[in-house]
């Protein structure tokens, strides 16, 4: 992004400006296009998310808003901006209302080092991974301080809750990132994903078992610290009324929709960096624009099949208790990721340069597990006898 | 259960429940979405002696007040007066009060043609009360004189057929000719 600051300020059109100001209009510019970026892509995600499980659950969802109800996020939206921004007599009102800013903060901070696509990204510094972990642990503020400020047993207990589920959860997710570091040997989001290729078994997911395992114990860990089902326990509506958005409403109280459904895409798209072969398309084109958008494309569509399970498995899976969740986390995850660590670093340390018939073999079972997983899917299908449809819009 | 059997048992569920809810996915919906978009319109599914709210045909109504007696919150209102000289009923006003009305079909059952009855039309959100009182007489009409046979009038027939059977079903409640 500087190279590009700087570009424009001697020769395009910020030509003349002071340095400090082109800068500053550079960043401004992104901030804005990954704002309305987010919105869109929370606002539709929230929408996606209500048709998906009420497909799961035999409904039709929200479809009366624009076609198929595909406006329906924009509905919610202006109604939320139009109620009442109400603070509670006895909140601490500086804190009541920095709070939602705080945990936006957070979340929109880890986009500066998202990558898009092949150059598309807004800043490639070397330390990308782990100031996405760092950033995100900002949203445990917010939601804390939220949590207090109400100044409401159900929002402090919420609060409580996410702050010792999100930083519990960042020693997993922390672990499972350091197995792919330990091969690429960068941090920077887009050295990682050059390191991988467009095809399967040159993806990290595939590389060996433990890149294998560290995948599914990244997801989970992210899912945990993004507080979403089973791991909502912050706003866990049958025991702590919203947790600790209790007393929010209005915008303030989007605001934190916006984080969680964002943050969907942000667990998407990290997990397609680090384990799914980010951006790589192969190479179908001399035309250079053709296989930018194909990057994005491919990107965003792998992202987005990762969002699509975590609709899932909300669909799915019931809500933990509090010492399952903390039992889960470090009696089960933590134990198991530093046992994968140790095993890619043993890995490391016998292939150097990958395994190609190694990866082979882990696409082989990847391709295996997932024709079982279909296997049953008939299975349950066949045992119901159920009427059939494949529209998705039925 | 040990460590590595939780494990196990975990990956085994959660594996196998989200086979389930993908099935899920490609199932049809169950969804029937009252009242824009169903395939036809909701009143003609319902049964025939379904309780929906109560219709009078006039036609047929021979004035006896059997179902003003049997109503038991008297939301049923009736005039009627025997002319001196014509020895007919006259029905003045025959008013049913939809605000006061249960539905309990206790009406029905004691006419003798089947004149008072439930239709399976259920919209009746009004914006005031007395707009639900349903005047059937709008001007003094002579009642029904059923004639010993067969009902010959042509256009009378049809509604006594009608609600011959609806009594019919009050003996053999889906009864023979029920659809």
């Amino acid at each position: 992004m500087q190279q590009l600051a700087d570009r424009l300020l001697n020769e395009g059109f910020l030509q003349g400006l002071p340095t400090p100001v082109g800068y500053v209009l550079v960043v401004a510019f992104f901030a804005f296009v990954l704002l309305n970026f987010i919105m869109l892509v929370a606002g539709v995600t929230s929408w996606l998310e209500r048709r998906v499980w009420a497909r799961i659950q035999s409904r039709v969802g929200p479809n009366r808003v624009g076609p198929q109800g595909s406006i329906q996020w924009l509905a919610d939206g202006i109604k939320n901006i139009l109620k009442e921004d109400i603070v509670p007599l006895a909140a601490d009102r500086i804190l009541f209302k920095a709070a939602p800013y705080l945990a936006m903060m957070g979340f929109f901070a880890a986009f500066a080092v998202l990558p898009f696509g092949d150059g598309l990204i807004v800043a490639d510094i070397n330390v990308g991974i782990l100031y996405v972990t760092a950033v995100t642990a900002l949203v445990v503020v917010g939601i804390l301080m939220a949590g207090w400020s109400s100044n409401n047993k159900w929002a402090l207990l919420g609060g409580i809750r996410s702050a010792a589920q999100i930083i519990s959860y960042e020693i997993p997710a922390a672990l499972a990132i350091l197995t792919i570091v330990l091969f690429t040997g960068t941090l920077s989001m887009q050295g990682i994903i050059r390191m991988q290729g467009w095809a399967p078994w040159n993806w990290f997911l595939f590389a060996n078992p433990f890149a294998f395992v560290s995948f599914f114990i990244f997801y989970v860990s992210a899912l945990a610290e993004g507080n979403r089902t089973p791991f909502d326990l912050p706003e866990a509506e049958s025991e702590l009324v919203a947790g600790a958005f209790t007393e929010y409403s209005g915008l303030r109280s989007l605001l934190f929709f916006l984080v969680e459904w964002g943050n969907l895409y942000v667990i998407g798209a990290l997990a397609t960096t680090l384990f799914l072969g980010g951006w790589h398309v192969p190479a179908f084109t001399e035309s250079a624009f053709v296989l930018g958008v194909a990057q994005a494309v491919v990107f965003f569509l792998k992202s987005y099949f990762l969002v699509f399970v975590a609709m899932w498995i909300r669909a799915t899976l019931p809500r933990v208790r509090v010492d399952q969740l903390m039992s889960l986390c470090w009696k089960y995850l933590v134990p198991i990721s530093f046992v994968n660590m140790i095993g890619a670093a043993l890995w490391f340390a016998i292939f150097p340069n990958g395994s190609r018939v190694a990866s082979i073999a882990m696409v082989v079972f990847g391709l295996a597990i997932a024709l079982y997983f279909l296997s049953r899917v008939r299975f349950h299908l066949r045992r119901a006898k159920p009427e059939l449809t494949l529209s998705p819009i039925a | 259960m040990g460590y590595f059997a939780n494990i196990r048992d975990s990956v085994r569920t959660i594996f196998e429940g989200l086979a389930i809810t993908a099935s899920h996915l490609v199932r049809k919906p169950y969804t029937i979405q009252y009242p824009d978009r169903t395939d036809i319109r909701v009143q003609d599914a319902l049964p025939f002696r379904y309780r929906g709210l109560l219709d009078v045909d006039l036609e047929i109504c021979t004035g006896c007040l059997a179902c003003e007696r049997a109503c038991p919150i008297d939301c049923i209102v009736i005039d009627a007066e025997k002319d001196k000289q014509t020895k007919e009923m006259i029905l003045k006003r025959f008013d049913i009060d939809l605000a006061k009305c249960m539905y309990c079909g206790l009406c029905s059952e004691p006419c003798p043609t089947g004149s008072i009855h439930h239709t399976p039309e259920f919209e009746g959100a009004d914006y005031s009360l007395e707009s639900l009182i349903r005047r059937f007489v709008k001007a003094p009409v002579v009642a029904y004189k059923p004639s010993k046979g067969p009902e010959t009038d042509p256009e009378i027939a049809p509604i006594l057929t009608r609600g011959l059977r609806y009594l019919d079903e009050f003996a053999t409640p889906g009864g023979a000719d029920a659809d």
